[in-house]
């Protein structure tokens, strides 16, 4: 098989796996502990994006530069800055240390 | 309100990731891919995560066979996010449905599930979508072409971009205890496992665990 070819065959299979849940017929999703649970699910989700964004590097927990800007962003948050805001202060908070030598 | 600052908060979650191409670009031709075919990865599968694996599975000289495997495994996620975000989209079909599915992802996903209103979420979900789509296709070209002379994106700090706009959209839903324990026990068990489970696959158990634990904390 040629790379190419692999390419494509992924990208469907991809495809086909965002496809399927929104194909997922409406009925099953109505289970009372499916509604009852899907803020949990939620704040799950996001916080497992932060922290393994966070934290960690491939399969590796990598702990620099990026927790110090975690810092920063969520004192920004707590004091209602605005999301822009929090987002590039963070950005620039990692590049500086970075700068300065931190990992 | 609502349906405006849900679209200022997709654009710019998903820009920040969208810049993250650049990294794939210059790392899929360093792993043996041609300039077009990191663009066409790029293009149709357009799933971070993803692309990283198969080119990690090709740089490590895996066969295209396991490529595809690990490249699907990680992608298994995304089947969750259409089905939680029916109540944000549906009812869709044709042409919207194929390019909803194609823009399904962490960022949309987390755009619209953070939004406690349908018209706001989906505009989250559309404007996150949208904004890594063409962000994340441009940046691979560049990154593609320029190789190694772009050097590391987390220079400029983009590895904390992310995560800062994660926290960002999960803040709001943080007032309650059992969402600040369901929060935390997701992030931990999303770091323990992160070396020991394929990518994407931790996302997914720590989400369930929280779930059971802040189920647990309700009786």
């Amino acid at each position: 098989m040629s790379w190419t070819v692999a390419i494509l065959v992924a990208a469907a299979l991809a495809f086909s796996l965002k496809l399927a849940g929104h194909l997922v017929p409406l009925t099953w999703l109505s289970h009372p502990l499916l509604s009852r649970t899907a803020d949990l699910i939620t704040v799950g989700l996001l916080s497992s994006f932060v922290a393994v964004q966070c934290l960690t590097t491939g399969r590796e927990i990598d702990l620099d530069a990026r927790i110090p800007a975690l810092v920063v962003a969520a004192v920004l948050l707590w004091r209602k800055a605005p999301f822009i805001v929090v987002v590039v202060v963070a950005a620039v908070v990692a590049a500086g240390l970075r700068l300065l030598g931190m990992p | 309100m609502g349906v405006r600052a849900a679209r200022r908060q997709g654009f710019a979650i998903g820009i920040a990731s969208g810049l993250y191409g650049l990294a794939f670009g210059a790392l899929a031709v360093t792993a043996g891919l041609h300039v077009w075919q990191a663009c066409l990865l790029s293009l149709v599968m357009f799933t971070g995560t993803s692309q990283f694996a198969f080119i990690g599975v090709m740089a490590a000289g895996g066969t295209p066979a396991d490529a595809i495997a690990s490249s699907t495994l990680v992608g298994i996620r995304h089947a969750t996010y259409g089905a939680l975000l029916a109540p944000f989209l549906r009812p869709q079909r044709g042409a919207r449905l194929v390019f909803a599915a194609q823009v399904t992802l962490d960022e949309s996903a987390a755009a619209a599930l953070a939004r406690h209103h349908r018209k706001s979420g989906r505009a989250g979900f559309w404007a996150a979508g949208v904004a890594v789509y063409v962000t994340w296709n441009v940046a691979t070209l560049i990154g593609a072409v320029a190789g190694s002379h772009i050097g590391d994106p987390s220079a400029w700090g983009l590895d904390a971009a992310a995560p800062a706009a994660f926290l960002g959209l999960l803040w709001s839903h943080l007032s309650t205890t059992r969402a600040k324990v369901t929060a935390l026990v997701a992030a931990a068990l999303a770091v323990a496992l992160t070396p020991v489970l394929p990518p994407g696959i931790p996302m997914l158990v720590a989400a369930l665990g929280a779930v059971l634990a802040g189920e647990a904390m309700r009786k």
